[in-house]
């Protein structure tokens, strides 16, 4: 009995020192988990700080009413670049949405087995993760150097290119999470295979449709790249779309790297709109879309 | 059994009696073949885009192509005036300032994701998530200025000139940290990729996390297993795959990324040091600033020919990368 209870203590004693050392690693590995929680909150609330109190001083009425100005002229806005900000990412938008829409559809209701369906997915994987700049020079290839002009359009048929894998991605999983029972309910009466889509599946799957389409435009409002060769950048204020056009992006990059220092306040001020409308639009795609759950 | 069943005894009898079915209301086709159609020609479009990508980059480069060759790939000299282009310099400060970013990306987004599947309160994990998620949303031209204006003078002061003293007079260390510590260069610009690609690695990190059978996890548990000793030998290797999918998206991102990095590597074309203090270029960078100004045809061709490179490495990183995802869908039996 004693000898028994003897040998217990001296196995616990001789796994003690293993147990604390495993304790202890779980300790430093915990602590460095949190510690990685919080060194990617630094930055977020960080940057967001700054822009918030960098882009503040610049607000004024004027930003949004009047043209870039030239350098170390007081006054001026980016009312241009707003503008044209605006209208090339709705018509973007718009050209790119009913494309990825329909070629969401038909991963999740045509194409499930053949080999379309699966290299489309697969491709499409890639272009949603494809340098934007590439885009921009692809675009600069086929628009800009035969017509000889940057112009808006090329800008909106790059900032399009972008929109599409995005919004083909979501409708796809959108579509995926509607239950079959109900496509099968909606056959049974006899209805046909683009009424079952149009007027259920899709119609059920809206919230999430509609959230990809929201995450697309977040994503164009701040691209740059594809827009340095394509619409390049106008100091004017010009409604033409086949001449270059100014945009926020590229007026932020050209002030934020200039001397001036009227140039840099409306960079921050840019920075700050921007920023500011790209959260926006992603939180309204979380909410639309949890309220769908 | 027809007498068991009156109901169907009726229906039956009525069926008898009716001379005629009532019309069918038939729909014509030509609606489902159209959508059809629309849908398989989107479809199509995708297919179409990434090979018009592929063709007009070659198209463009072409000159560059036939006069370089593949020698372009180990040629540093990148001489505008004189037309000798190399692309060595920008294809090393892209790899660099990726590596970079993936030294710090990794443990960090591995970490976050071990807090947010085994730490966080359940209260806490959504909204963390979503802070974490809005990293990636922030624009990249934000993180450009903010980095440039910001973030390089607080580098250069309290991390570069305490790091370039210490290291003085040692033999590898030294190399690594001579050079102006200015803020901008090959470090910046690495460690403001880290923190744009954390979020990607991290998202996909915490999914695969998520998706271990429980019964695994709470095995390892009843054996009396530490948190730590859960995740790095039990939920690690099970969803080892995904994790490096998750790390080569991320590496998609870096290597791709453009004004973040224009505005900090400080755009030099030259290679004579090791240090990662120096100002560099990298492939994106370098098309940004050139590119609309590029004159003559063979500049072009040769900025080209540097945008093909950069598509086809990460197209290769992504490739992998979702083979290694789709691999491990199909290794847990929900792929649909």
């Amino acid at each position: 009995m004693n000898a028994a209870a003897e040998s217990v203590e001296r196995r616990t004693d001789y796994r003690l020192p293993l147990h604390r050392r495993r304790k202890l690693v779980n300790a430093i590995a915990l602590s460095l988990s949190l510690g990685a929680m919080a060194f990617g909150l630094f930055w977020l609330i960080w940057i967001l700080y700054e822009t918030v109190v960098l882009g503040v001083g610049g607000l004024s009425w004027s930003l949004f009413v009047e043209s870039t100005p030239p350098p170390n002229v007081e006054g001026g806005g980016l009312a241009n670049a707003i503008f044209g900000s605006a209208v090339m990412v709705t018509l973007a938008t718009l050209l790119g949405t009913p494309i990825g829409i329909f070629a969401g559809i038909y991963l999740a209701e045509y194409g499930q087995r053949g080999w379309l369906g699966h290299v489309t997915r697969f491709i499409n994987d890639i272009l949603l993760s494809a340098p934007s700049i590439v885009i921009g020079l692809f675009i600069y290839a086929v628009i800009v150097a035969q017509t000889r002009q940057f112009s808006g359009y090329a800008g909106i048929l790059a900032l399009a290119l972008i929109v599409i894998p995005v919004v083909i991605r979501t409708t796809e999983n959108m579509l995926r999470l509607i239950p079959n029972s109900l496509r099968e309910a909606t056959y049974a009466l006899g209805t046909p295979k683009w009424i079952v889509i149009r007027s259920v599946t899709l119609r059920a799957a809206r919230a999430g449709v509609v959230t990809g389409v929201l995450l697309a435009l977040a994503r164009i409002a701040g691209e740059t790249a594809p827009l340095l060769f394509t619409a390049l950048s106008n100091q004017f204020f010009s409604m033409d779309l086949s001449q270059p056009m100014a945009n926020l992006p590229v007026t932020i990059f050209k002030f934020a790297l200039s001397p001036f220092a009227n140039w840099q306040q409306l960079a921050w001020a840019g920075v700050f709109l921007i920023t500011l409308g790209v959260l926006i639009l992603n939180i309204m795609a979380r909410v639309l879309f949890r309220k769908k759950d | 059994m027809a007498a068991t069943l009156p109901a169907s005894a009726e229906l039956e009898a009525r069926a008898m009696n009716r001379e005629e079915p009532p019309p069918r209301r038939r729909f014509s086709p030509i609606g489902d073949l159209v959508f059809a159609g629309l849908a398989r020609g989107a479809a199509i479009l995708t297919l179409v885009l990434l090979a018009g990508i592929i063709f007009s980059l070659l198209i463009g480069a072409w000159p560059s192509i036939r006069q370089y060759g593949l020698r372009f790939l180990w040629t540093a000299e990148w001489d505008p005036v004189q037309e000798r282009f190399g692309g060595l310099v920008m294809i090393y400060g892209t790899l660099v300032t990726s590596i970079i970013a993936l030294l710090i990306a990794v443990p960090v987004s591995f970490g976050i994701a071990l807090f947010l599947t085994e730490l966080s309160p359940r209260w806490l994990k959504r909204p963390l998530g979503t802070a974490i998620e809005l990293l990636a949303a922030i624009p990249s031209i934000v993180y450009g200025m903010w980095g440039l204006l910001v973030f390089a003078p607080i580098l250069s002061r309290y991390v570069q000139l305490p790091l370039q003293k210490a290291s003085a007079g040692v033999p590898l260390l030294g190399a690594l940290f001579s050079g102006a510590p200015v803020g901008i260069g090959i470090l910046s610009a690495g460690i403001i990729l880290a923190i744009m690609i954390i979020p990607f690695i991290a998202a996909v990190m915490r999914d695969v996390f998520e998706v271990t059978p429980p019964m695994l996890k709470e095995s390892a548990y009843g054996l009396g297993a530490t948190t730590w000793e859960v995740v790095w030998k039990v939920v690690l290797p099970y969803t080892k795959a995904g994790v490096v999918g998750g790390i080569m998206l991320g590496l998609g991102r870096a290597l791709g990324e453009t004004m973040a990095v224009t505005f900090v590597i400080g755009n030099m074309n030259q290679l004579n040091s090791l240090s990662l203090f120096e100002a560099a270029n990298s492939i994106t960078s370098t098309l940004a600033n050139e590119f609309a100004e590029a004159t003559t045809g063979i500049h072009q061709a040769s900025l080209i020919y540097l945008g093909l490179v950069l598509f086809l490495i990460t197209s290769i990183v992504l490739a992998f990368s979702e083979f290694l995802l789709m691999h491990l869908r199909k290794a847990e039996g929900t792929k649909t």
